[in-house]
């Protein structure tokens, strides 16, 4: 599904990115674990086409599309979708019009008939259960308003209704009290299925207690420096990110 | 020879005597402006003696006057003698003969606003045969409202038909020593709405020009009176959401509103006159002098504009809030794009107790577009206990654009309080990319972005006029971003 090849990217000629290879296939779960400033949101900000990111060389392909060449829209309708870090507030414009010409775009794109007001008001709300979100939410602004956890939970809201083929979850875990972890886990659980893959970009293990991934790696200074199963997650919780750094510089 | 004959002779010789002869079986005044002029166009009007006594009255201030050089626009002088001021309505047969000789370009833009056919052929000045669905709408509808006492007509049926009523009112909110466009207006308009609320009387439905018989052609120098009666309430709307072509460059407009106890007044504009091209060449100037008299106790006036065309704007519906407890608002939405120049906002000037009003200005300035919301609040010394909330915000779209704020102040009563916030923000990227990452495309982004920004503006509109105002600046916008 997605095929990252020695990817290497930067900001205003500082190098970030310094060669990452990643192949994510459907039906799996990847996390990407790293210190603060190792550039993992750098990799989800340039997957998704943000604006001021250099890329200097490598690879990304999508479904086999060139992922590089793609406008950020149409990066989206193709079903790549990212969970914001931040989430943008949209002052005025209510969630459920915002979300509707989202999913109408992504549904156009798949040549599926676009959803008039009532169907998509049935189909959002089986998908706001999910969620444990209120009626009303539908009617506030994007974001607007909104405490970190609606933010969190909004996000994954979104990809519940728009269906991505790859998930990339950026921090989602970030500012998140226990109990809406909880919630927005056991939604990113129930989204998982054989045709979707998730990418779970975090800093600390505790998010992967609830979503469990089929691969960790992580990344260091711009490198994925090591890859494993669930319990590199756990190794790393314990003895910190630098153990495997030491370990890394010794000889073999 | 009587009296009467007399002054009819000195008339007539006067117009002689400025070596001028106008044929009043001619279809058009030659260009220019004299007082000869203006005897002919009221003449041509058939109009009542103290129209034309008027008419004079202002042209002979007029001459006094400059135009005006505070307002933050920039345009080359204009010539006031090579205007025509007056020309006949046009016959059938000018004009393009079906929408097949119309601008496709402007075709196009209908068709995104989702215009009807009919609709199209109306506005394009195509000469049709068949009724227009807007004419026999609009007799069934006048008869309607006559049954109630309603008088909405054109100013010149007006007076014809109720010339006592006209002469009552007729510059007693912005008499014709106002301003520079206000006194030209005064002096030369040639037509514009009527409408008179009696005593009481609920308007059962949303008064338009679009349902006005001879709503067309109206001219460059339109005028308009509203009167409310004790008690009674109105809502009216001016303009169409259609780009409206005009040969005409110049344009002063003036609009009277006079609300009496108890009675409530709401007047919504779109305005979307030619705003010129994509180097700023042509466009429509527009100079308005709109403003409401709160004279009863209790009685309210609310103004809502979206302006979205015209090369210059400059307009500043006004409320005089005389009566105690009277309420006086504003909403305005105002987009520059392009190479257009817009200086817009309001004066509340608070005379009476207890008296309130609101501003909420939005002003968004995309491609070289230059936006000033200028604004004075005012309370005399009688106001106690008057207050003002004011809120102006500014949108900037790119990094070619400009938004000012010029509010003013003004308070001699101490019970008075005001409020005035304001905030001047760019829509953001972090914005836009987030839109983007949900399949949305940037154009499609900005436009939701901007209609959310003047969602408290929209929702003062009647319903099918602000989804149309939403259309409206989604094309406006458009070419906005790269």
């Amino acid at each position: 599904m997605l095929e990252i090849k020695d990817l290497k990217a930067g900001v205003e000629g500082t190098s970030i990115l310094e060669g990452v290879n990643l192949s994510v296939k459907a039906g799996e779960v990847h996390a990407i674990m790293g210190p603060n400033g190792s550039g993992k949101s750098t990799l989800a900000q340039i997957l998704a086409g943000r604006d001021g990111y250099e890329v200097t060389g490598g690879s990304a392909t999508f479904e086999g599309k060139d992922l590089l060449e793609l406008e950020p829209d149409e990066r989206a309708k193709e079903g790549l979708f990212l969970a914001f870090q931040y989430p943008v507030e949209i002052p005025g414009v209510n969630s459920s019009y915002f979300l509707k010409a989202a999913l109408n775009e992504v549904r156009k794109h798949r040549g599926e008939p676009e959803m008039d007001a009532v169907e998509f008001l049935q189909f959002v709300k089986e998908k706001m259960k999910l969620l444990d979100l209120r009626e009303d939410f539908l009617k506030r602004p994007v974001n607007e308003g909104f405490s970190g956890g609606e933010k969190k939970r909004n996000e994954i809201f979104q990809m519940a209704v728009l269906q991505p083929k790859l998930a990339i979850l950026d921090e989602t875990d970030s500012g998140l009290d226990i109990d809406a972890l909880k919630v927005v886990s056991s939604g990113v659980n129930r989204l998982k299925s054989q045709d979707n893959a998730q990418l779970i970009i975090t800093h600390y293990q505790r998010l992967l207690n609830y979503i469990v991934p089929d691969y960790v790696h992580v990344l260091y200074q711009g490198q994925i420096i090591r890859s494993g199963g669930k319990d590199l997650a756990l190794e790393l919780e314990e003895k910190g990110y630098d153990w495997i750094n030491e370990e890394r510089s010794q000889p073999a | 020879m009587s009296k009467a004959s007399e002054t009819i002779d000195s008339f007539v010789n006067r117009e002689y005597s400025y070596g001028f002869v106008t044929d009043v079986e001619q279809d058009s005044a030659p260009p220019g402006l004299n007082e000869d002029i203006i005897r002919f166009i009221s003449k041509k009007k058939e109009e009542p003696d103290f129209m034309v006594d008027w008419r004079l009255r202002a042209y002979r201030y007029w001459r006094t006057l400059e135009v005006p050089t505070w307002a933050k626009v920039y345009f080359p002088p204009i010539d006031f003698q090579s205007i025509v001021y007056y020309s006949a309505p046009k016959q059938r047969g000018e004009g393009p003969q079906s929408l097949d000789d119309v601008d496709p370009k402007l075709l196009e833009t209908y068709e995104k606003l989702g215009i009807p056919l009919k609709e199209q052929e109306r506005l394009a000045g195509v000469a049709v045969d068949a009724v227009f669905d807007s004419v026999s709408v609009g007799t069934t509808f006048q008869d309607k409202l006559a049954e109630q006492g309603i008088i909405f007509c054109s100013i010149s049926e007006a007076l014809q038909n109720h010339p006592e009523l006209v002469e009552k009112y007729i510059g007693t909110v912005v008499p014709y020593t106002d301003n520079f466009f206000a006194s030209l207006n005064s002096a030369v308009f040639t037509d514009g709405s009527f409408c008179y609320i009696p005593k009481g009387v609920k308007c059962p439905m949303e008064l338009s020009t679009y349902f006005r018989i001879n709503a067309a052609n109206t001219g460059q120098f339109e005028r308009t009176l509203i009167v409310a009666e004790e008690g009674s309430s109105v809502s009216y709307l001016e303009g169409c959401t259609a780009p409206q072509r005009d040969e005409n460059q110049l344009h002063a407009a003036v609009v009277e509103l006079l609300a009496l106890d108890d009675a409530q007044i709401k007047y919504s504009t779109v305005q979307n006159w030619y705003p010129g091209d994509e180097e700023g060449k042509g466009g429509i100037y527009n100079f308005v002098t709109k403003r409401g008299l709160c004279k009863g106790r209790n009685s309210k006036i609310s103004w809502t504009q979206v302006e979205t065309g015209s090369a210059i704007t400059w307009k500043y519906p006004s409320c005089v809030l005389v009566g105690d407890n009277s309420v006086g608002e504003f909403y305005s939405v105002a987009l520059t794009n392009k190479y257009q120049q817009a200086d817009t906002g309001t004066k509340m000037t608070h005379i009476g107790k207890n008296t309130r009003s609101t501003v909420v200005s939005k002003g968004i300035s995309a491609g070289h577009g230059q936006n000033s919301y200028r604004g004075l609040v005012k309370f005399n010394k009688n106001a106690d206990n008057a207050r003002n909330f004011s809120q102006c915000d500014s949108l900037l779209i790119g990094d070619q654009s400009g938004a000012h704020t010029f509010p003013y102040i003004e308070g001699r009563n101490p019970t008075t309080s005001v409020e005035h916030e304001a905030t001047t923000s760019k829509i953001g990227e972090d914005q836009i990319f987030y839109c983007n990452q949900r399949g949305i495309s940037t154009q499609d982004a900005v436009n939701m972005i901007v209609n959310g920004y003047c969602k408290e503006v929209f929702q003062q509109l009647p319903m099918e006029f602000a989804v149309e105002a939403q259309k409206l600046l989604g094309v406006s916008l458009e070419g906005s971003v790269g």
